[in-house]
C-alpha cells in the first residue's frame, strides 16, 4: 500500500459551551492514501463536518496530529500553512451560501488564483479560468453571471472549479450533492469521479447518504458522536457490517426496489444523545440493541476484527480484556 | 365502484408575478381512494407542492391561481368552496404536513397548546378536561410522552418536532393526509422511525395519504400507487408494482432510477439525465421532456404525447404509443 497523503492521530476538537465541553471530534485516527477516496458517513451532529474542517485547519484542533505527506501540519504556523493551503481545498455543501453573491462567476473562480499568486498576468488568469470552466462543464456564456442567476447544479460546479483553481492534491467534499436533485446529483458525482481519475485527486467525501458514499469511496469511516466506530474498504462494509450502529444505518436506507415490507424491522429506537461531556464507554450503548454492562465501563478503541476491517465495539474485543 | 376520496381533473395552476407567468401545473388528473397511499414523485419545480397547496386551497393569494380544472375532495368542490367551508374542511377532512418541521411550528406556544388548537377549532363545545385528555392521547400516539406537552418547539429535536407536526395533522383524524417531503430534513435512522410510525397511524385511522417526495426509496417502502411528475404534468402513473417492476417506463422515470447509486450493484458511472428542468415560464412545445430525452423523436418536439394506458399503468410518451399496439390511447 502506498504511503498515506493524509493521516490523523488522536485528533480531537472540543468546543467550549455554556453547558460544558462539546466533544465534536473525539480521538479520530484515519489515513487516506494518495489518489483514493475516504467516505465519512454519519448522522447530523456526529462531527463529520468538524472533522473535515479541522483536517484543513479551518478550525484549530484541540489536540492530536494531522499528517500531510508525513508532516504534522497541526504544528505549522500561519506562513507555513499558507504555503500548503493551495494543496488542500474544500467544496461546501450549500452552493447557495458558499458563493459571494456580489461576485461574477469569473471573479469567484479567479479569486484563489489571485490570492495564491499563481499567475502573473490577467491574460494568464483569464485563460486558466476558461480552462477550469470547461473542465467542470460550465458554458462560457455564464462567465459574467452572478450566482443567483444559476441553478444549484451549476452553482456547485462553480464551487468545484474554485476548489480546483489552485491545483490541489487533496479536497474535502463536505456533502457536495445533498442539496441537489437526484438527476443533478448524479451529474456532479460523475464529474467528481472523472476529475479524480484525470488529475489524481485525493478526496475525503463527507455525506450522510450511504448509497452515495458506497458509489464514490474506496474506504468508508462510520462516525457516531465524534468517534469513528468502523473503518473498512467500501465493498466490505456493505457485505459485512460489524458495528451495530452501521447495521442499523444500513437497514434504515430506503431502497428503491419493491420488497416485502416488514414493519419496524431494524429500526433503532431513540436519538443521538448529547455530545456535551459524554459519559465514558461506548457512545452508542444507549440505543444499541446488543448493549451489555461492559459497554458502559471501558472506553473503546478501533481494533482489527478482520484484516483491514476496524471496529470499535465490545462484541469484537473477545471475552477477557 | 366506490367514490374516490380525492378526484382532480385537468388541473392548471399558474403563478402570476409582475415579470412573468409561471406555469406550475399543466393538466393534472388524479384519483385517490380511501386507505390508499399515493407517492407523488418529481424533482424541484415539478409542481408537486403546488398540487398539494391547490387541494388545501392554500395557494398564495393573488399570485397563485387555478385557471382550469376541478378538485373534488370527499364530495366537496374545493375550488368553489367559500373560505369558511375550507376552514372546516382543513384539519377534519384534509391535513397537510410540511417539509420543514423547524418552521411549521409556532416557536412561542407550547406544543400541547398547538395540538389543542386544532381540536378546539373543530369541536367548539369541547370541555377543558376533554381537550387535555385529547392532547395527551395524540401525543402518546406519535410516541412523545404526554408530560412534555408544556415544552416549546425548540426543546425538541428535529425528529420529535416532525412527530408533533404529524400529531397536529392527525388530531381530528382527517380522511386525507398530504405529506410534503415529511422526512427529507431528517437523518436516515430517524426517517425510518417516522415513516414507520406514519404507516402505522395511517392504517389505524384508515387515512388516505399523498406522499410528496423525490426519494424513490421512500416510495418503494410506503406507497401503493405512484405518480411521476415532470414540469407540471403526471408523465407516468401506476401501482408501485408497475413503476418498480414494470417492463416499460417513461424515459424520465428511467433516468430517475439511473441517477440513484445502486447499493446492490457495482457501477462505476451513474447514468444521469442530461440537462435541466425546463423553465416553467417558457415551457417547450410538444413533450416537455423532449430536450433531455435520450429517445427524442421528431414528433416529440411538436405534439403533446398521448396517455397510453395498459391496465393500471399509464405512460405519457410517444414511444409507448408507437410500440404498444394493445394499449388503449386515451
Amino acid at each position: 500500500m502506498s504511503t498515506p497523503l493524509i493521516e490523523t492521530r488522536e485528533l480531537k476538537k472540543y468546543f467550549k459551551t455554556s453547558k460544558g465541553m462539546l466533544h465534536a471530534v473525539d480521538g479520530v485516527n484515519l489515513s487516506i492514501s494518495a489518489g483514493s477516496t475516504l467516505g465519512v458517513v454519519g448522522e447530523s451532529g456526529c462531527g463529520k463536518s468538524t472533522l473535515g474542517r479541522t483536517i484543513l485547519r479551518l478550525i484549530e484542533p484541540t489536540s492530536g496530529e494531522i499528517l500531510y505527506n508525513g508532516q504534522n501540519i497541526a504544528a505549522y504556523n500561519t506562513r507555513q500553512m499558507l504555503s500548503i493551503r493551495k494543496e488542500m481545498q474544500i467544496i461546501f455543501q450549500d452552493p447557495f451560501s458558499s458563493l459571494n453573491p456580489r461576485m461574477s462567476v469569473r471573479d469567484i473562480i479567479a479569486e484563489p488564483i489571485r490570492v495564491c499568486k499563481l499567475c502573473h498576468s490577467n491574460a494568464e488568469i483569464n485563460q486558466r479560468v476558461d480552462r477550469l470552466m470547461d473542465t467542470v462543464g460550465l458554458a462560457s456564456r455564464f462567465e459574467n453571471a452572478y450566482p443567483h442567476e444559476l441553478d444549484g447544479g451549476r452553482r456547485q460546479r462553480i464551487g468545484i472549479a474554485r476548489a480546483l483553481a489552485v491545483e490541489p492534491k487533496f479536497i474535502v467534499c463536505d456533502e457536495p450533492v445533498s442539496a441537489l436533485d437526484v438527476s443533478i446529483q448524479a451529474q456532479i458525482l460523475n464529474l467528481l469521479m472523472d476529475l479524480q481519475e484525470n488529475m489524481g485527486l485525493t478526496y475525503m467525501f463527507i455525506t450522510h447518504d450511504l448509497s452515495v458514499v458506497k458509489h464514490i469511496s474506496n474506504e468508508i469511516a462510520v462516525m457516531y458522536l465524534g468517534q469513528c466506530v468502523e473503518r473498512v474498504a467500501s465493498e466490505r462494509l456493505f457485505e459485512n457490517p460489524l458495528h451495530p450502529y452501521t447495521k442499523a444505518l444500513l437497514s434504515a436506507i430506503p431502497i428503491p426496489k419493491l420488497m416485502p415490507r416488514e414493519r419496524g424491522a431494524g429500526v433503532i429506537k431513540g436519538e443521538v444523545s448529547n455530545p456535551i461531556d459524554p459519559k465514558p464507554g461506548c457512545r452508542f450503548a444507549a440505543r444499541c440493541p446488543l448493549a451489555s454492562a461492559r459497554c458502559q465501563e471501558e472506553d473503546l478503541h478501533l481494533i482489527e476484527a478482520e484484516p483491514g476491517h476496524f471496529v470499535a465495539c465490545t462484541l469484537y474485543t473477545g471475552g477477557a480484556k | 365502484m366506490e367514490e374516490p376520496i380525492l378526484k382532480i381533473q385537468d388541473l392548471h395552476v399558474v403563478y402570476r408575478t409582475d415579470e412573468s407567468t409561471v406555469y406550475a401545473v399543466n393538466g393534472l388528473n388524479l384519483e385517490l381512494f380511501s386507505g390508499e397511499t399515493l407517492g407523488l414523485v418529481g424533482e424541484t419545480g415539478a409542481g408537486k407542492t403546488t398540487t398539494a397547496l391547490s387541494i388545501m386551497g392554500l395557494l398564495p393569494e393573488k399570485i397563485g391561481k387555478v385557471t382550469e380544472g376541478s378538485i373534488v375532495l370527499d364530495g366537496t368542490d374545493v375550488l368553489s368552496a367559500t373560505d369558511a367551508d375550507m376552514r372546516l374542511l382543513r384539519g377534519s377532512t384534509v391535513s397537510m404536513i410540511f417539509q420543514d418541521p423547524m418552521t411549521s411550528l409556532n416557536p412561542t406556544i407550547p406544543v400541547g397548546d398547538q395540538i389543542g388548537e386544532v381540536l378546539h377549532l373543530h369541536r367548539r363545545d369541547i370541555s377543558r378536561a376533554e381537550l387535555a385528555a385529547g392532547v395527551d392521547k395524540i401525543l402518546e400516539m406519535v410516541g412523545i410522552p404526554a408530560g412534555r406537552k408544556g415544552d416549546y418547539p425548540h426543546q425538541f429535536s428535529g425528529g420529535m418536532k416532525q412527530r408533533i407536526v404529524i400529531a397536529i395533522a392527525l388530531a381530528c383524524e382527517p380522511k386525507l393526509l398530504l405529506a410534503d417531503e415529511p422526512t427529507t430534513a431528517l437523518d436516515v435512522t430517524i426517517q425510518a422511525q417516522v415513516l414507520d410510525m406514519m404507516s402505522e397511524l395511517k392504517e389505524k385511522l384508515n387515512t388516505s395519504m399523498v406522499l410528496i417526495t423525490h426519494d424513490l426509496g421512500v416510495v418503494a417502502q410506503t406507497c401503493d400507487k405512484v405518480a411521476i411528475m415532470y414540469a407540471g404534468e403526471i408523465i407516468e402513473f401506476g401501482t408501485a408494482e408497475d413503476i418498480f417492476n414494470g417492463e416499460k417506463r417513461h424515459p424520465y422515470t428511467e433516468g430517475l432510477f439511473g441517477s440513484i447509486p445502486d447499493l446492490t450493484k457495482r457501477t462505476r458511472r451513474l447514468s444521469p439525465i442530461e440537462g435541466l428542468m425546463p423553465d416553467p415560464t417558457d415551457l417547450p412545445k410538444g413533450c416537455k421532456f423532449h430536450d433531455r430525452c435520450p429517445n427524442c423523436m421528431e414528433i416529440c418536439r411538436t405534439t403533446v404525447p398521448p396517455e397510453v394506458q395498459t391496465e393500471s399503468h399509464l405512460i405519457r410518451c410517444h414511444l409507448m404509443a408507437e410500440t404498444s399496439e394493445g394499449g388503449a390511447i386515451r
